[in-house]
């Protein structure tokens, strides 16, 4: 599968770490280029520069080819306009995107997003431990 | 009217000052308590601290009461997100988007948003109109709750249609001919009958976009 991550953090970086040793082909996308130091040292795939909200910077990513589209920027609103984008405009067949704010995420999830959102998990996760 | 308005910049803030002094209520949300208070001392407490793309700030804000939602902070994204959310969590019927990025236009309105606005686009279309050639079509107004506009559309003298009555001229489908003025500016109302003229102008009703089928139909030779 080829799999394009768009924010390089500590959570982009190890994905693609594991995507990659699943055998998929995975690019990183960051506006950023400090992030892609998080990457291991055996990452054989593309780490491009660019703004996931920018149709061109997309398609230079290739994501006109890519099978699944993920959106891990710090920032919600980039997040949920890239995988609109990635959704709407490319037809990306599976775009996932994170979303810390839990009542945005439940928004976007009924409007037919694939979200998930951190908060809420590790909450449920403390929860569990109590 | 109720209208909400996101961002206390420099848009925000004239916006807020010139819809009030029409006589409108208006609730201005910004992250930044300053910005809020200095405009506060001039207009009166019309502001709101906290993000707009958070349900609960726009719950605070009355956002379900709202006739008109109007998002110009700076970030294109953050104004899709919070126009969303009135939208679809608050069923506000009007919303609109400032853009930065020419190309959000088409996607702003494909994901929801209703109209967006954009002071590139104003001075892109300025620049347009002052270096190119007189226009075939201008564009009057966009029929509302609808996928119709109404153009204005010059016949050049090369034109096919010249001297055609209009029943002979076949116009884009769902297209019509609803006025015609002549090249001395008399106005008339066309009939089947009615025979086009070299400068002619007629406006048009029909779907969008429409310019390309109109071009072909009555600027064609």
């Amino acid at each position: 599968m080829k799999v394009l991550i768009m924010g390089c953090g500590r959570v982009g970086a190890h994905l693609a770490s594991l995507l990659e040793t699943a055998g998929h082909e995975v690019t990183v996308l960051d506006v950023d280029p400090s992030g892609f130091g998080k990457l291991p040292l055996t990452f054989r795939g593309n780490a491009l520069l660019g703004d996931g909200t920018d149709g061109d910077s997309l398609r230079r990513a290739g994501i006109e080819e890519m099978d699944a589209f993920i959106a891990l920027t710090e920032c919600d609103n980039t997040n949920i306009m890239a995988a609109q984008i990635a959704k709407s405009v490319f037809n990306v067949r599976k775009a996932v995107c994170r979303v810390y704010d839990p009542t945005r995420e439940e928004l976007y999830r009924e409007l037919g997003l694939d979200t998930f959102c951190p908060t809420a998990l590790m909450a449920e996760s403390v929860m569990k431990r109590l | 009217m109720y209208i909400v308005i996101v961002g206390a910049g420099n848009v925000g803030y004239h916006l807020a000052k010139a819809v009030l002094s029409k006589g409108h209520e208006v609730l201005l949300i910004d992250r930044d308590a300053a910005i809020l208070g200095r405009i506060e001392d001039e207009l009166g407490s019309i502001g709101l601290e906290g993000d707009a793309c958070e349900a609960n700030t726009l719950e605070e804000a009355g956002t379900a009461r709202a006739d008109l939602f109007v998002a110009v902070t700076e970030q294109d994204a953050d104004n899709l997100v919070a126009c969303q959310i009135a939208k679809h969590r608050f069923k506000v019927p009007r919303t609109v988007a400032r853009i930065t990025d020419l190309k959000n236009e088409p996607l702003f309105k494909k994901l929801g948003v209703d109209v967006t606005v954009s002071s590139t686009i104003l001075i892109l279309q300025y620049i347009e109109s002052q270096t190119s050639k007189p226009q075939f079509l201008t564009r009057l107004a966009v029929l509302k709750g609808s996928d119709r506009e109404i153009v204005d559309v010059r016949i050049p003298p090369t034109s096919a249609v010249v001297g055609k009555k209009i029943r002979d001229i076949s116009l884009p489908q769902n297209s019509l001919i609803i006025l015609l003025i002549r090249r001395d500016e008399r106005i008339q109302l066309p009939t089947s009958t009615t025979a086009l003229e070299a400068g002619d102008r007629v406006v048009v009703v029909g779907d969008r976009p429409s310019e390309a089928g109109l071009h072909q139909a009555l600027a064609g030779s």
